[in-house]
């Protein structure tokens, strides 16, 4: 077990480039003669129907929808930022790094709350939570975990059930795994003692929410940690196998953001389209937008959503990364 | 009568341009030197931030195992956030050498080694405000030195000077705006005490030359004496020149006089009609030439007081009769009664000696021009404004010449024989006009001439 | 009557003086304030005649001694000065009245005889003659008791004749003591008025004769 799980390891790597599988789609507007280019943490089933009704709006355009993972898409930025009109990403560190580093351009007439954008340049336009997800079978007649210590409590209990059936975001590929990871490891030491539980149940590590959920439903693993509830919310509404549970310890909240980015060729169209985006989560009618709108409420006051600031930074920092994944190594693989 | 003055400025515009630009001056001064201060204040808000945020990353340091761990605490870069979304920049540099951070932010050097303390440099095309220090860092086996910048926009800070900008332009706008009123106050305040001289001087009647006692600002104390000296002054030479005029009349008309009792007293002893034709001639051109410079120097005298009409309240009935007495031994000579008509009581406001004089022409002129044993009627009435008519019996105003005889040195066409310099109607006009009234000339249908003083 | 003149113009005193005397008055003359207070102080005059310029003083100040020493004759002012000022403070400080420089003779008597006869009493002037009482001051004729209006100019005329009864007056001396310089009348005009005194004088023993080619004489009895 062991020896496959060492073997997982080593090959997830390459399984991962090969896995991490651009979807690129083009949505034609009427008559379009101009093309705006989206590069994208977000699936294209989440976004379609928001391209597909803003090109309706806007006739002469065309939108090219790149989807990469979030930390591919800083790479990919950052070694191109003339390419793209639009970024989003879930990653809100690595956004607000690129803002930081002057990769994005201010829009000012975009009048929006404070929490919710940043230089007038970063825009948050949804309010999503990690989520544990678990298969319903696996807690048949059992308590369901509401918090992480009862999820701790739980793997305890019954670590045949478990082994080898835990997931979560493998946060050395994953940069929003690793913001996830990082802010809980800020909040709470409880996080790590999860960590090393899940650790020794020969935890599986995963790049994306998708796949994770995936694995959820065929029953291949029973909890999934930190996943994006958004996500699993997305398929529930088909699969009733699936629980989510936000955790009511210390939520993890992540905002997904966009920029324009300053070197775009065609930044006005883009700044339009953020500002869609932002008058569509508003109106939070759920076939528009599938995805969960900013939550003003919770917004203002709540710690549990992760706050735009320049503490964003602090983990990327290149010796606390290191620090910290030499930490998160030794939870998860132990002596693997 | 009163010469145009050339103005040079004006008091008030000189003395509200000195207080409010002083004004402004020193409302801009407190605006630049507020503003100052509150850079420096909120620059050093910040600077006390930067190198908090440097300390706790430097504390954060450490050497393990020869190699520099950092584990920069959250709040090292959260207590940076500001209402600008300023950005931030850091690097950590292990001698020199570039550890974690962002590549080329190092302070400019200065001699060499990396200064420690506060710059304003420009990076990524933006200005930072950067924020340096440096430790020793000593391990098991060797020391080594980490230098910890940290660096933030300044948006904020400028947001904030905006602010206190704008208050501190309020503030001296403000100061202004007071300094303003207090300027017009003191102005007026001031000027208020050059009007009120002037309002006393403008009010005094024309004959007041006394100095001026009331209390003035030690100030115009000058003016006022100077005023004073000159009002003496003025009043001497007007007493002066007063008592020149008598003197000269005294001197010229004394030896007429003269000449007209010797005349006179030769007429009676003279029988040849042509010597007493030439005796008659001469003291009539005597009497001419007296009476002429008598009433030009009523009438200057009329122009220089109607400008300041010298009111009282009179009874105009009590005027005319004394008047009337005093004519009553001329108008006996010639036989020819002076009737007064009319109200008992007429008071009015004006200025007596004028008044007298008018009437006393107008009392003149008809007795000259009615026929012996006749009646010369003086009517006072105050319907519907006061009125003194003084009516003849003579051959009355030639109808031509109605409009021009107040004219000054016009006397009627028929007035050849009577001696009068045909000023007598025109000091009573002047003396009506001044009086706000109007003289009027008319011819009586049963014969004889009418003037009436309306006033 | 007596008259006091102060007056410094010797030359105008002279002719005043003469002129006075002529009318048949009595004048005595001083040229400065010193001796017209000396004089009023010590004669007693019907009337004084002041002039204003003197060379020891104004005349007004003669005025203000003469009236607060309690002296009551009547003064007119002889003035070269023609403003009206002048002249009432002159009356304000007690004159009578006054005339200006140069006068006519017959305005300076006509002058005197109406200050005269306001301050004088009545009677003190009378002169009677063939049964008619005759007043000049007053300007009063009685004839047997009863009053006789006169007018200005027959009363001068009568005057003429009473204070110089039988005396042959020329029409030519009526007239210049009758109508003044600027009379335009004729000579001829004194006939009518000795005719008009002649009416007047009907109820009397006085009479008055025409001397053909001489004049006019009053006569008694």
């Amino acid at each position: 077990m062991r020896i496959l799980a060492a073997l997982a390891l080593w090959i997830w790597p390459l399984l991962a480039t090969a896995q991490e599988w651009e979807d690129q789609q083009r949505f034609e507007g009427t008559e379009a003669t101009r093309t705006l280019r989206v590069l994208s943490s977000t699936d294209t089933s989440f976004f379609a129907p928001i391209i597909q009704r803003f090109l309706r709006e806007q006739s002469g355009w065309a939108i090219e929808y790149f989807v990469h993972s979030t930390a591919e898409i800083d790479t990919r930025f950052r070694g191109n930022p003339t390419e793209y009109d639009l970024v989003i990403s879930s990653a809100m560190d690595l956004q607000l790094k690129l803002a930081n580093d002057g990769f994005a351009a201010q829009i000012n007439d975009i009048d929006h709350p404070d929490w919710a954008q940043w230089r007038q340049s970063l825009f948050a336009f949804t309010t999503e939570p990690a989520a544990i997800v678990i298969n319903r079978a696996a807690f048949a007649r059992q308590d369901i975990p509401q918090t992480r210590q009862d999820l701790i409590r739980a793997l305890r209990a019954r670590p045949e059930v478990f082994r080898g059936r835990l997931g979560t975001y493998d946060v050395r590929q994953s940069a929003l795994g690793y913001l996830f990871a990082t802010q809980d490891a800020r909040a709470s030491e409880t996080f790590w003692r999860l960590m090393e539980v899940m650790g020794g149940l020969d935890i599986r590590l995963y790049c994306c929410s998708g796949e994770m959920i995936d694995d959820l439903y065929t029953g291949k693993i029973a909890v999934a940690y930190n996943v994006l509830g958004s996500y699993a919310l997305a398929r529930r509404d088909t699969h009733d196998a699936l629980e989510i549970i936000l955790p009511s310890d210390f939520p993890t909240t992540m905002m997904r953001t966009a920029f324009v980015p300053s070197g775009a060729s065609n930044a006005q169209m883009g700044a339009e389209f953020i500002r869609y985006l932002i008058a569509l989560q508003s109106m939070a009618a759920p076939e528009d937008f599938p995805l969960p709108p900013l939550n003003l409420e919770q917004g203002s006051i709540a710690q549990s959503t992760i706050a735009l600031e320049p503490a964003l930074m602090t983990y990327l920092d290149r010796l606390k990364r290191r620090t910290f994944l030499k930490e998160w190594e030794s939870a998860i693989i132990q002596d693997r | 009568m009163v010469e145009a003055v050339p103005v040079s400025g004006s008091l008030r515009g000189r003395l509200m341009i000195t207080l409010i630009g002083g004004a402004a001056v020193l409302a801009l001064l407190l605006f630049l030197a507020l503003r100052s201060y509150a850079a420096q204040v909120a620059q050093e808000g910040q600077d006390s931030i930067l190198r908090a945020s440097v300390a706790s990353i430097l504390d954060a340091a450490v050497l393990r195992r020869g190699q520099v761990e950092i584990d920069i605490p959250y709040a090292s870069f959260s207590m940076l956030s500001t209402a600008s979304d300023d950005r931030v920049f850091y690097a950590v540099h292990q001698d020199q050498t570039l550890v974690s951070g962002y590549e080329g932010l190092l302070p400019a050097a200065d001699g060499g080694a990396a200064q420690d303390g506060f710059q304003t440099i420009d990076f990524l095309n933006t200005s930072l405000r950067l924020a340096t220090a440096s430790r020793m860092l000593v391990g098991e086996s060797d020391r080594t030195r980490i230098t910890v910048s940290v660096g933030q926009t300044q948006d904020a800070l400028a947001g904030t000077l905006n602010r206190i900008s704008r208050n501190a332009a309020y503030f001296g706008a403000g100061f202004f705006a007071l300094a303003v009123v207090l300027s017009l106050w003191a102005t007026s305040a001031t000027i208020g005490q050059l009007k009120r001289l002037t309002t006393s001087v403008a009010r005094r009647g024309p004959q007041d030359l006394s100095p001026f006692a009331k209390p003035v600002p030690s100030e115009m104390l000058p003016l006022v004496r100077s005023l004073n000296s000159l009002m003496g002054r003025l009043d001497q030479s007007l007493n002066q020149s007063e008592d020149f005029i008598a003197e000269a009349a005294h001197r010229v008309r004394t030896p007429l006089a003269t000449v007209r009792s010797y005349a006179e007293a030769t007429l009676q002893r003279v029988n040849r009609g042509e010597n007493r034709e030439a005796l008659r001639s001469m003291i009539r051109a005597i009497d001419e030439s007296s009476r002429a410079a008598g009433q030009l120097l009523d009438h200057a005298m009329i122009t220089f007081r109607a400008d300041h009409l010298d009111k009282q309240d009179i009874d105009l009935v009590e005027l005319v009769q004394d008047l009337v007495l005093r004519l009553t031994p001329v108008a006996d000579m010639r036989d020819v009664d002076l009737r007064v008509h009319g109200a008992a009581q007429l008071p009015y406001s004006g200025d007596p000696i004028l008044l007298q004089n008018a009437v006393r022409n107008v009392i003149d002129n008809a007795l000259k021009y009615a026929p012996t044993e006749s009646a010369v009627d003086i009517s006072l009435s105050d319907e519907p404004l006061p009125q003194i008519q003084i009516c003849d019996q003579g051959p009355g105003f030639p109808p031509a010449e109605m409009d021009t005889l107040a004219s000054r040195f016009k006397r009627g066409n028929n007035a050849e024989g009577i001696i009068g310099s045909g000023l007598g109607l025109t000091i009573a006009q002047d003396v009506a006009v001044a009086h706000g009234g109007t003289l009027t000339l008319t011819n009586r249908v049963e014969g004889g001439a009418c003037v009436s003083l309306q006033l | 009557m007596k008259f006091l003149l102060v007056e410094d113009n010797a030359e105008l005193a002279k002719a005043i003086s003469s002129r006075m005397k002529f009318d048949g008055h009595v004048v005595d003359h001083a040229d400065k304030i010193g001796d017209a207070i000396a004089f009023s102080e010590t004669g007693e005059y019907d009337l004084i005649l002041l002039d204003i310029m003197l060379p020891d003083g104004d005349g007004r100040s003669f005025l203000k001694q003469h009236r607060s020493g309690g002296q009551d004759t009547p003064v007119i002012v002889l003035t070269a000065r023609s403003q009206v000022s002048d002249r009432i403070s002159m009356l304000d400080l007690g004159a009578d009245d006054y005339v200006t420089k140069p006068f006519d003779h017959a305005e300076l008597q006509a002058r005197c005889r109406a200050v005269l006869r306001r301050k004088a009493g009545k009677g003190k002037t009378e002169i009677e003659l063939g049964g008619a009482v005759f007043d000049p001051v007053a300007g009063t004729l009685q004839i047997g008791g009863a009053a006789i209006g006169l007018r200005n100019r027959e009363l001068r005329l009568l005057e003429l004749f009473m204070n110089a009864p039988g005396q042959i007056f020329s029409k030519q001396k009526l007239f210049d003591r009758l109508f003044s310089i600027d009379d335009d009348a004729s000579e001829n005009a004194i006939e009518v008025y000795v005719g008009r005194l002649r009416k007047h004088l009907e109820g009397c023993d006085l009479r008055i004769t025409t001397l053909r080619g001489l004049g006019y004489r009053l006569d008694h009895g």
